[in-house]
């Protein structure tokens, strides 16, 4: 039993992993070819780094993610504090129901949507174009605004309900009292949707394939103009290097997750 | 704010009020009306009047709808064939080893879908790797890009991880002492995983299904690259009105009807669930 476990778990990790290593070998290969390896070279690499469409799409997906993460983090938050405070059942579940629905929609329909809504108002105002960085941008908040409402609340329902009023009692303005009582609380909340909401936006293709401008290109929205048309291996040496930075993060994260759990064993005893 | 009423949050409705207007605000405008929008696009023509002809067009479309639903429905099965015993072996490793393997999993779904999609091409393609090794033992080359096999391939390796991680999160959880229980009261291996893992382990299996079958069954860049214009889906289909043909109305109401099917089949799917409806990961 052990070793079937064991060999069958190997073989999915095999399937997992296999078609990117096979990317990820061709990145080094001399020729342009992705089935016959003639040599170890960087020149894809230097090739990569030197094409200036792709690191400006690398700049704008950075951009772009942390300015959205940032705007739905704080909107989110204010949300999840008032929806955990909302006295009629009835408009709770109304709002956590609109709340899901960005969640549950395939991605595709929220693209097309939003699009349609972009479209729709530049009609009204008669733009010549409709979509820009800013449809992009609300784009990317609507999205991941339910990531972080949904990571907040229940650290909210945790903390005391009589923190706010506690603070209050000792003389604390309620907008002080809030952020010096209520936010340190639940900012494990806030933090795990901010990067939430931060990755999300990095990764983020269908929905910016309908709601992007010309202007404006992200990495993965570049990748599909990339892959549209035969894929020169500059592309497998991006993607490696992305495979590269996420294996990195992942492991800091261990790291750190491993270190705080240790801490809180060592104060528990 | 002298006497303070017994209920929940005593002096709520200004600051409420104030707290909820930009989020509400927001969904109004960005979740809503955007939906309200692709309903009115859905019934009406070019030129803004009320029709039915969007509705019936779906019609044409009937075909794209049944393989759509046929292959996601594929794509789901297998990895739920895959992904329940992974997960279960997964969940009866170390815990030193289990975050490790838990890693390992997350580490590709973190890579964007199109890298994802487009590695198989290297692979599956004329001139790729399957073939290549063919064509040295001499067997004719194989044509694998698209065929249906190559796009259900796809969604199964693009969503495996989504089907592992709810589907291990339960049973990681699932307390050790009742398989001592059921080995004490006489359960065998198969009886153990019937009465125990099996049913402690169904709301992570309904919530992997909901999270593999949806993507896949919209998904329009896996049937575009690996079914090589040969298998369209209702995303492609979408996906040409709106971007190629720059027909809004029609593909607003493949949109509506995609959307519609999906919220019944979450809906039934809660039905069968225990839980409030979360997402559990």
């Amino acid at each position: 039993m052990k070793i079937i476990g064991k060999v069958f778990n190997f073989l999915i990790f095999l399937f997992l992993y296999a078609p990117l290593f096979v990317m990820m070998f061709f990145s080094f290969n001399k020729s342009k070819s992705t089935s016959v390896f003639t040599g170890f070279s960087l020149k894809w690499y230097e090739e990569m780094f030197s094409n200036r469409d792709t690191m400006e799409a690398l700049t704008n997906t950075l951009i772009l993610a942390l300015l959205s993460a940032v705007i739905a983090t704080i909107l989110g938050t204010l949300a999840a504090v008032g929806i955990y405070r909302m006295r009629s059942r009835w408009v709770r579940n109304v709002t956590m129901n609109v709340t899901n629905i960005p969640m549950m929609n395939p991605d595709i329909v929220t693209g097309v949507s939003l699009m349609l809504l972009f479209v729709f108002i530049g009609r009204l105002i008669g733009a010549s174009e409709s979509l820009n960085f800013f449809t992009l941008l609300i784009a990317h908040v609507t999205f991941n605004l339910p990531y972080v409402i949904l990571n907040v609340l229940p650290k909210l329902r945790q903390t005391d309900p009589h923190l706010m009023e506690a603070a209050e009692d000792l003389g604390c303005h309620p907008v002080r009292a809030f952020f010096e009582a209520v936010i340190p609380s639940i900012r494990p909340g806030i933090l795990s949707g901010f990067l939430m909401a931060f990755t999300l936006s990095i990764d983020d293709f269908v929905i910016s394939y309908y709601t992007n401008g010309s202007s404006f290109q992200t990495l993965p929205l570049k990748i599909y103009s990339m892959t549209k048309k035969k894929v020169k291996p500059d592309m497998y040496a991006l993607c490696t290097l992305i495979f590269v930075t996420i294996l990195i993060l992942l492991i800091i994260i261990n790291i750190a997750q491993a270190k705080s759990e240790k801490n809180s064993q060592d104060s528990e005893f | 704010m002298t006497e303070s009423v017994p209920k929940r949050h005593p002096r709520t409705t200004l600051g409420t009020v104030i707290l909820n207007a930009p989020y509400t605000l927001w969904a109004a405008v960005f979740i809503v009306v955007p939906l309200a929008i692709v309903a009115y696009y859905a019934f009406t023509d070019v030129n803004g009047a009320f029709t039915l002809e969007n509705i019936k067009a779906l019609g044409d479309y009937k075909e794209t709808f049944i393989i759509s639903i046929w292959y996601s429905l594929i794509a789901t099965a297998i990895t739920l064939i895959l992904a329940y015993p992974f997960a279960f072996f997964m969940s009866r490793a170390k815990v030193s080893r289990q975050k490790f393997m838990m890693m390992l999993v997350m580490l590709p779904m973190w890579m964007n879908l199109l890298i994802r999609t487009y590695s198989w091409m290297l692979i599956l393609e004329k001139n790729g790797i399957i073939n290549n090794l063919l064509g040295m033992v001499g067997i004719d080359e194989i044509k694998m890009i698209g065929t249906p096999g190559a796009v259900i391939l796809g969604m199964v390796y693009n969503y495996l991880p989504y089907m592992i991680l709810p589907i291990y999160t339960v049973m990681s959880k699932i307390d050790p002492s009742l398989y001592e229980a059921a080995e004490d009261l006489g359960c065998g291996t198969w009886q153990k995983l019937r009465r125990v893992v099996l049913p402690l382990s169904l709301p992570g299996v309904i919530s992997g299904i909901t999270m593999v079958f949806v993507p896949s069954i919209s998904t329009f860049y896996i049937s575009y690259k690996l079914g090589g214009g040969k298998v369209q889906l209702i995303g492609d289909a979408i996906e040409r009105q709106i971007q190629s043909a720059g027909n809004y109305n029609l593909g607003s109401s493949l949109s509506l009807i995609l959307m519609v099917f999906i919220l019944i089949s979450l809906a039934v799917m809660n039905k069968f669930s225990d839980n409030d409806g979360g997402i559990v990961v």
